[in-house]
């Protein structure tokens, strides 16, 4: 079971500005699975995957990744292990200054010393994966939302890593950017054999893909294993809420506060 | 009342000494450990981004600030009959105090206020984020050559400004007030001196570049990630550090010229 479990998380807790985000959770990923979080927006998703990458420090728990503690490690150590991780950004972060052929170029140009001819094999090579190698010579600020998250995915995938994360990688696409995204992860994960965390609300489109899911709400995981499972867990107003997006259930449409007629009868005292 | 008070200056101080903390340890990670593997390139790229492009700016102020001390230092000293003297009064006021002076504050609108935009717009749009992903560190990366550049870029852009406004101060005083050319030059030369003047001046070009680089970069890598945030971020920058170097200019000058 150690070996085919790619990242492992154990009683994981993690706290912003005094509130609490995650209270002891555990996760598993599989290698060579597409994994998917799901949760309300502002539940801390990109904050897990920020964890997982060591941007954040964890309160406490333990994240380990190729049974290696990375939540803890030195400098050194989590730098090595995030040359094995990419990450697709919500907004794509490319850097605005350089061409899409030098954005997908930037981490192989730091990290090893590479003849001309052979960066560039490799980087048309990624962009050719994406499809997006015909725009190679344009700057960011060109390049629609889809194609800039493709152009990112090329980036992710440029160091050849073992894990890739998403970080709601379908939020605002239209619907031919989406599928194309969709097939891009599927692709990417069963060609490659990536192991793939997918952060994301979008719960449709998600588990179209997925293999395994974890759902999150109110600090903890409050459904986890196969899609299939998850659908079938029909006593669980929360889960079934959140899947089936209904505006009334246990989160109530209305935000706390005092009753409808108490406040009109301040107002009309 | 009096605990609210209490613990509000608790507060206060408390948030002082993390920010202070802050600041050195981003400091410590700039400047110290492995560097860039291309550090050299990117370096030049930004003394051509701080200093070069802050040209324009210091040499026209430089002349104009020239120009007027000439005027205003000719009436002064005509009166007294001593307007041969107006090279050295031109030379020692630019050289130890307006030159290092004026320009770190035209530099901290011009560079540091667009160090800060734009470091605060890569934590923003998650550039800074990516490259850690990516296992690239951003101190290293973008902060090192931005603050090399800078505390480079300052120095010579003032050695310029002293320049500009001397050759400013010769134009009204000697071609159009009428002292005589020779006496500007001798008596400039004879008053400045190589270490008292001019490398002070230099000194204190440093110093100020290193605080306006230091706020700027800080200012901007913790701007709050929204556009109201990097305003705000911005401004601060330009404020802070213009009176951070005012005030050291002060401290340097007692130290300096005071004894």
């Amino acid at each position: 079971m150690a070996q085919s479990n790619h990242l492992v998380i154990k009683k994981l807790s993690f706290s912003r500005n005094e509130r609490l985000l995650f209270d002891d959770l555990d996760f598993e990923f599989e290698r060579g699975k597409i994994t998917a979080i799901l949760g309300p927006s502002g539940i801390g998703k990109t904050t897990l995957l920020k964890l997982i990458g060591g941007q954040l420090p964890v309160d406490s728990g333990e994240i380990l990744f190729n049974n290696q503690a990375i939540h803890n490690c030195s400098e050194k150590v989590r730098y090595q292990a995030r040359q094995k991780m990419g990450m697709l950004f919500q907004s794509g972060a490319l850097f605005n200054d350089l061409s899409v052929f030098e954005n997908v170029a930037f981490p192989l140009r730091e990290h090893f010393k590479l003849e001309e001819s052979l960066l560039q094999t490799l980087v048309l090579m990624k962009l050719e994966a994406v499809g997006l190698r015909g725009a190679k010579d344009l700057k960011p600020a060109e390049l629609s939302g889809g194609m800039a998250r493709r152009v990112a995915l090329a980036r992710a995938i440029a160091l050849d890593p073992e894990l890739v994360m998403y970080d709601e990688p379908f939020t605002g696409q239209d619907p031919i950017s989406m599928n194309v995204l969709l097939k891009l992860v599927k692709q990417l994960n069963s060609t490659l054999g990536i192991t793939s965390i997918i952060v994301s609300h979008d719960v449709n489109e998600v588990l179209s893909i997925a293999d395994n899911v974890y759902v999150l709400a109110e600090q903890s995981i409050i459904a986890s294993g196969s899609v299939d499972d998850i659908f079938k867990q029909t006593d669980n107003a929360l889960l079934q809420q959140f899947l089936l997006g209904k505006s009334e259930g246990p989160v109530p449409f209305h935000f706390k506060g005092a009753s409808f007629a108490d406040d009109l009868e301040q107002v009309n005292r | 009342m009096i605990t609210s008070f209490i613990s509000h200056v608790g507060q206060t101080s408390l948030t002082f000494v993390h920010l202070i903390g802050r600041a050195c340890l981003m400091l410590w990670l700039t400047l110290f450990g492995k560097p860039h593997r291309k550090l050299f390139p990117l370096f030049i790229q930004q003394l051509f981004q701080l200093g070069i492009l802050s040209l324009p700016i210091i040499l026209t102020s430089g002349l104009f600030i020239g120009m007027v001390l000439s005027f205003q230092g000719y009436y002064v000293l005509v009166d007294y009959a001593a307007e041969q003297s107006l090279g050295s009064l031109s030379a020692l006021s630019l050289l130890r105090e307006l030159g290092p002076v004026v320009a770190a504050l035209l530099f901290a609108g011009r560079a540091g206020s667009s160090l800060t935009a734009e470091i605060g717009l890569m934590q923003s749009t998650e550039q800074i984020a990516s490259m850690e992903m990516m296992a690239v560190s951003p101190y290293k990366r973008v902060l090192a050559p931005r603050l090399i550049a800078g505390i480079v870029a300052l120095p010579l852009l003032t050695l310029l400004f002293n320049v500009m406004a001397i050759w400013g101060g010769y134009l009204i005083g000697v071609s159009w007030l009428g002292v005589d050319s020779g006496a500007y030059w001798s008596v400039m030369q004879g008053s400045v001196d190589y270490v008292p003047d001019v490398l002070n001046g230099v000194l204190k070009s440093v110093i100020f570049a290193i605080i306006i680089t230091w706020v700027a970069l800080y200012n901007g890598y913790y701007a709050v990630p929204t556009a109201r945030g990097i305003s705000l971020s911005t401004t601060k920058t330009v404020v802070i550090s213009s009176l951070l170097a005012l005030a050291m200019d002060f401290v340097l000058t007692a130290l300096m010229f005071g004894a």
